[in-house]
């Protein structure tokens, strides 16, 4: 799409779009194309010379086995999240749909802990679950069940998993409740005639509604788990026990800044420059999608 | 009519509240630990139901904190949210009106250029952009904080996506008038775009307001920690009692500036939030 009234000049318009360019440059485009670069080099330990490698540092990486584990940590860690934030979501948008009344209310209450930092929810959940002073693993013992996250990898996950969830449940909630809403109600109640009680008419019906908003939620919240999450993991477990929450956003930065080896930590940067390629790829796609339908 | 009443409305009601009150109860627990004192928190359980600590708690944290008062901290975060928000606006609106309203070499590039910003967030180029930052002498400082952070092309595509919506007649009239391009620009083009501006800037205040890695890098001096990534500084190495009333007192200060502006400006935000991901 492009106006059909412009303004001449070529001066002014290269000034205009000059900060924005200038700042991409600089923040962005150099780095990346550092992050390329220093993946092809091996630095030597005291960082005086680099030895060039090629795609050693990759070959390294895709054969090493804690690598190959943060990928699959990674995995279990996104699909988790996704499910553990759309399902109660979308559950409290029906709920919410419903309701003639009140439904505004309801909303304002649901949406706000979207704004709490993951790092500060982290410190919440840290708090609730703290294996000396938490309230819930308190109780937990109470029951004869002795939670201890610092020691038990599944534990830890799972408790990164629902802290990274929890302010999600907001942001999906918010988009489900607006395609809910969207749903035309004389396709609802002509089928309410024709006698569909409502899980019928909710799985035959509305769930097919609203697929390009789960698709499109699905792939939000991928991208969320992938990337925005670091607080939550740093905050709440650093990555262990033994590596169990080290997602790959983590690794690079634990790699590269804590255990200074740069040529590994860029290659993996570059891998996870190719994952949110993909990722973006799929989402336009998506659009496209949508803007036929 | 296929709404439920009766029964089916009071369980509703009843299942709603329930989520509400599970949602809300992490953050109902840390607002009780801010208010009791510190031997209430070590002997679990801790109480359920706020104590008479409050004043005291949020003024230990407030002016002496545990490694800084956390005064400095909410101020460095304040600059830190609103740099970004407003950096990111006036850059995106200055670059988005160019790539709409000109047609000048290079244009297809830029916007090519400014596109690929989409896809990369700071977390996968840490070390290099680190580098960056470093080399110009930027560590421990609130450029340091801010312009990594505004490199991003989010703004620009919705601006030029509003901008294609306004009439052409507007600009025609304009140019007929013998009006500058940036006189237009001032008095139409921003003033139409005050709604889309507010939206973005609610959006782009909490992302900025709750940025954690890259300040957690960049900012080794206390004095320049942000709220969010210093309230894990506020925990002790080693087998220390961290000093929970405080650090959770600081944790609800951190929260409420961002929930504050959800809430009062909830349109905004929706808006934002569905503008933005579009």
């Amino acid at each position: 799409m492009e106006k059909r009234v412009t303004f001449r000049g070529w001066l002014l318009p290269l000034l205009l779009i000059a900060p924005q360019v200038i700042i991409s440059a600089v923040f962005f485009f150099y780095p990346a194309g550092q992050a390329i670069w220093q993946s092809l080099f091996i630095p030597d330990p005291f960082g005086l010379s680099s030895q060039f490698v090629g795609l050693g540092n990759f070959e390294f990486l895709l054969t090493d086995k804690f690598y190959r584990a943060s990928f699959v940590t990674t995995a279990v860690f996104s699909i988790l999240v996704t499910l553990c934030s759309m399902i109660p979501a979308l559950f409290l948008a029906v709920l919410a749909d419903r309701l003639i009344k009140g439904s505004g209310v309801y909303r304002t209450l649901l949406i706000w802990p979207y704004a709490v930092a993951p790092a500060v929810a982290g410190v919440l959940w840290l708090f609730m679950f703290n294996t000396r002073v938490g309230v819930v693993s308190w109780y937990l013992g109470q029951l004869g069940y002795d939670w201890n996250h610092v020691l038990n990898g599944n534990e830890a996950m799972g408790l990164v998993v629902v802290a990274s969830a929890w302010g999600r449940i907001s942001y999906n909630f918010l988009f489900f409740f607006a395609a809910l809403q969207a749903v035309p109600r004389s396709v609802i109640e002509a089928a309410a005639i024709d006698g569909a009680h409502f899980w019928r008419r909710f799985f035959t019906i509305v769930l097919p509604l609203l697929s390009p908003t789960t698709f499109f939620l699905l792939v939000v919240n991928i991208v969320y788990a992938f990337f925005e999450t670091f607080g939550v993991i740093h905050t709440i477990t650093s990555g262990g026990p033994q590596q169990a929450t080290t997602i790959l956003v983590y690794k690079v930065f634990s790699d590269g800044f804590v255990g200074q080896d740069l040529g590994s930590s860029s290659a993996q940067s570059v891998i996870l420059l190719i994952v949110v390629g993909l990722l973006t790829v799929v989402q336009f796609k998506y659009i496209e999608k949508r803007v036929h339908y | 009519m296929v709404e439920k009443r009766g029964a089916g409305l009071w369980l509703a009601h009843a299942l709603m509240i329930i989520g509400v009150l599970i949602i809300a109860f992490p953050i109902w627990l840390a607002f009780v630990a801010s208010t009791v004192t510190q031997p209430e928190i070590v002997r679990p359980p801790m109480p359920l139901w706020p104590g008479d600590q409050l004043i005291e708690n949020y003024t230990a944290a407030l002016f002496s904190g545990v490694n800084v008062p956390v005064a400095t901290m909410l101020f460095n975060s304040l600059v830190m949210a609103i740099g970004i928000a407003v950096g990111k606006i006036i850059i995106s609106l200055l670059s988005a009106f160019a790539i709409v309203y000109f047609r000048f070499p290079g244009r297809n590039l830029f916007f090519w250029l400014i596109f690929l910003t989409l896809m990369l967030p700071v977390e996968v180029r840490i070390v290099p952009t680190f580098e960056v930052v470093a080399g110009f002498g930027m560590l421990n400082s609130y450029s340091g904080l801010i312009f990594p952070l505004i490199a991003s092309a989010t703004a620009t595509f919705l601006f030029r996506q509003f901008f294609l919506t306004i009439p052409d007649e507007l600009a025609e009239a304009a140019r007929v008038d013998g009006a500058k391009p940036m006189r237009f620009f001032v008095d139409i083009v921003v003033p139409m775009s005050r709604t889309n501006i507010a939206a973005l800037f609610v959006i782009l205040f909490i992302y900025g307001w709750n940025q954690y890695l890259w300040p957690l890098l960049i900012t080794t001096d206390p004095e320049m920690n942000t709220i969010v990534m210093g309230i894990k500084q506020m925990f002790p190495s080693g087998d220390d009692v961290a000093e929970w009333p405080v650090i959770m007192a600081t944790s609800i200060l951190a929260m409420i500036p961002p929930v504050i502006v959800v809430i009062s400006m909830q349109r905004l935000f929706i808006r934002g939030l569905v503008d933005s991901e579009k």
